[in-house]
């Protein structure tokens, strides 16, 4: 496969993620699956530079990204859990505690 | 013995003036009376020194401003045009000083009202003792405030106050004039000094500037600029109406006003400007027209009047016209002769028409006194030889100069002379005609006025009496004695004070004039003297029926009456305009309307609803949060900033200094 057919795959995965942040507007569980997205598209990116350039240094922050977004989503699921404990529901358009 | 001269009014007006409370009213009085009588005396002496041995004085005081490369000082400069201007000033000054001792002897602020009139002469004094347009221009503007001061004297009449700033107002019309001709002379001339501006006028005769892409003549322009001071101070037309208000004052200011101070500022500059105006001989013909308009309407105006003052006024305002005239016909020793003359004659016409008013209960219309003569033989015996030399009586003192006018006008072979000889002899037509009829309606005829006029009817006091003496005298003999002095061929008396354009020397043919043409305005004096006795001594019934039954008649007397309807005109003009100016397009449009909007007021109003709209953007939503940091973000890649190495640089920097300062 040809690195310009991956490319924009790839940036359209990233445009998914973002998708997913901004448009969703009840569950605080898919956003944070959406963040996932975002980090998976941006390794898959690091990865294929790593690829194309040949140099080693994409995997290994591909490979730093990976642990970062694990503990990033374990921190936000906890985050998640504590918060449906406290108001008995997981849904954004309910976190409008800062207007205006 | 100049300093003396120049500083004893001002110290008369600053004693009596901050301290005449201390001294009591008639002790201020005295004290400033003195100081201008002393100030008098110096001034003979003067009048001696320069006028008749021949030594101009030239005193350089102190430095007032010195930028560049104009330098104006503070300086007593004496030549002969000023040694006759002191000598009438101050003469007349300390005579109207000693005469208001006596007239505002009741009011309680006598000690405030000799000060202001002290301050008048100290004022006048330094107009004409400048040595350069600045200092005048000081003086020019003093005397306008001094005669504020002085006509709303009574301020609590509402008139009075009226009257005063109609002057200040008509007259800052004039100065702007005089100040537009200073800057002219900065700009070309680059001094304000007499001595340079002179020598250096011959040279930029005829040459030009331009003023917004106009061509216009240097000269010519300083000239109607100076012309246009001078129609301010001197009340011509077009910027007189002050003059007959002013007479709101008490009686003694309009002395000093009408005779010696205030309007002969215009002519004094006129003449002192000779050696400009002599180079243009567009200017000459408009100043001769102007003052022989002047001089025809305001005789005709005088002619209707009903109050005692406003009769005097306007003839002050026909003879201003005439000294204006004779300088526009170069004949400027002529104007000043003739401007000492009037301010002697005119002097005593005010100061014995306030003998009248003060004799009879302030009353001073015309139709409500008379027969006076046989109650008020001293005053009726002054104001007689007041109004026959106004008149031009033969060999009194107005003989010599107004038909000395009338003369050099018929000589002068041009068609302004022409002009202004036959405005100038209708004028004295008409100046016989109103003259003899304050006489008669006054003196002479039946006593109109109430009783208690008559009852209490009393001859002048002492001081008042005293002041008139002398100008009685000088109004029948100064003409006499000063004629061969001031205008006689080849007189050396004037020196270098006037210059005269060789070629509109005339001297010679008035000289040579037929006797016949030289007797045509004593003609018409004596005709206007017998037409005022038959019509308003001898048969007023025919004259009041033919007032009233004659329509066309009427309807000029009431135009005349209306002082040429030049008050209504102004008013619903000008006054108008610039009211309607004042309050719907400057106030409402400009100063409530535009500048609220886009003032600071209007900014206040305007920032706090765009931040309402900003913060609402703010919506709390996690969702709206991210959308904006992708707005960011994708807004500084698509930055062309982004990518210039500068600006990346520029960019990273401020993000970094954004986090550091945050954390």
């Amino acid at each position: 496969m040809d690195s310009r057919f991956i490319l924009p795959a790839i940036i359209f995965l990233f445009f998914i993620g973002i998708g997913g942040i901004i448009l969703n507007r009840r569950n605080l569980l898919l956003m944070l699956i959406s963040v996932e997205l975002i980090l998976l598209a941006v390794n898959i990116q690091l990865s294929l530079f790593a690829l194309i350039l040949d140099d080693l240094i994409g995997v290994i922050i591909a490979l730093l990204v990976l642990t970062v977004a694990a503990a990033e989503s374990a921190i936000g699921l906890a985050l998640l859990v504590v918060h449906y404990r406290i108001r008995g529901s997981i849904s954004t358009d309910l976190l409008r505690l800062l207007k205006n | 013995m100049y300093l003396c001269l120049f500083l004893f009014p001002f110290f008369g007006f600053l004693v009596s003036g901050s301290f005449g409370r201390l001294f009591g009213k008639q002790g201020a009085a005295f004290i400033a009376t003195f100081c201008v009588c002393c100030s008098c005396l110096c001034s003979f002496v003067a009048f001696y020194e320069v006028g008749l041995t021949s030594c101009p004085v030239t005193l350089s005081l102190f430095p007032w401003i010195c930028v560049d490369v104009v330098e104006s000082f503070w300086s007593i400069s004496v030549d002969s045009l000023t040694a006759v201007m002191l000598v009438v000033i101050t003469t007349i000054s300390s005579l109207v000083h000693v005469y208001s001792i006596s007239y505002i002897k009741d009011d309680p602020f006598l000690a405030r009202f000799i000060s202001y009139l002290s301050l008048f002469t100290f004022l006048m004094l330094s107009l004409v003792l400048a040595d350069n347009y600045l200092q005048l221009f000081f003086g020019w503007e003093g005397v306008g405030l001094a005669s504020f001061l002085l006509i709303s004297f009574w301020s609590s009449r509402l008139q009075a106050c009226k009257a005063a700033t109609k002057a200040i107002i008509i007259n800052r019309v004039g100065d702007v004039g005089l100040a537009l001709a200073l800057f002219c002379f900065i700009l070309i001339f680059g001094s304000v000094e007499y001595s340079t501006i002179f020598s250096c006028s011959s040279k930029v005769a005829f040459c030009t500037f331009l003023f917004c892409q106009f061509k216009v003549d240097i000269l010519s322009c300083i000239g109607v600029l100076l012309l246009i001071g001078a129609s301010g101070k001197s009340a011509q037309i077009g910027l007189h109406t002050w003059l007959p208000d002013a007479i709101e004052g008490p009686t003694p200011v309009s002395a000093l006003i009408h005779a010696a101070t205030m309007v002969t500022a215009g002519v004094f500059v006129l003449a002192r400007s000779s050696p400009i105006l002599e180079f243009s001989p567009v200017v000459l013909f408009f100043v001769s027209l102007v003052g022989a308009f002047t001089a025809f309407f305001a005789a005709t105006t005088g002619l209707v009047q009903n109050d005692l003052k406003r009769v005097i006024a306007y003839s002050t305002c026909s003879q201003l016209g005439y000294m204006v005239f004779a300088s526009g016909l170069s004949q400027y020793a002529l104007g000043v002769f003739h401007l000492s003359n009037h301010a002697f004659f005119k002097a005593l016409l005010f100061l014995g028409a306030g003998c009248i008013i003060h004799a009879i209960k302030d009353e001073q219309d015309l139709r409500r006194i008379g027969g006076l003569a046989y109650l008020l033989p001293f005053t009726y015996s002054f104001i007689l030889v007041g109004s026959l030399a106004l008149v031009g009586f033969p060999f009194l003192t107005g003989f010599y100069s107004k038909d000395a006018i009338l003369e050099f006008s018929l000589s002068n072979f041009s068609v302004t002379g022409g002009l202004c000889h036959w405005f100038g002899v209708i004028s004295a037509l008409f100046t016989s005609f109103y003259s003899f009829r304050l006489l008669v309606l006054g003196f002479l005829g039946y006593p109109n006025g109430f009783k208690s006029f008559y009852k209490n009817c009393h001859e002048a006091p002492l001081f008042i009496a005293v002041s008139l003496i002398p100008l009685g005298l000088g109004s029948l003999f100064i003409g006499f004695f000063c004629r061969e002095l001031f205008l006689g061929a080849g007189t050396p008396f004037w020196a270098n004070s006037i210059f005269i354009y060789p070629v509109r020397e005339s001297i010679i043919e008035a000289e040579c004039a037929p006797v016949i043409l030289k007797q045509i305005p004593l003609f018409f004096t004596v005709m206007g003297a017998a037409v005022s006795f038959s019509f308003i001594y001898h048969n007023p019934i025919i004259t009041y029926r033919f007032l009233f039954f004659n329509q066309m008649f009427r309807v000029f007397y009431t135009f005349l009456n209306q002082r040429w309807l030049f008050d209504r005109v102004y008013n619903e003009s000008f006054a108008k305009a610039f009211l309607f100016f004042g309050h719907a397009i400057s106030f409402r449009i400009v100063d409530k309307g535009a500048l609220e909007i886009l003032g600071p007021f209007g900014i206040v109003f305007i920032f706090p609803g765009l931040s309402k709209q900003l913060i609402s953007l703010q919506s709390g939503r996690v969702y709206h949060n991210v959308l904006f940091i992708v707005y960011g973000l994708g807004f500084l890649l698509c930055s062309p900033l982004f990518y210039s190495s500068n600006g990346c640089f520029f960019l990273i920097s401020v993000g970094c200094w954004i986090v550091f300062r945050v954390f």
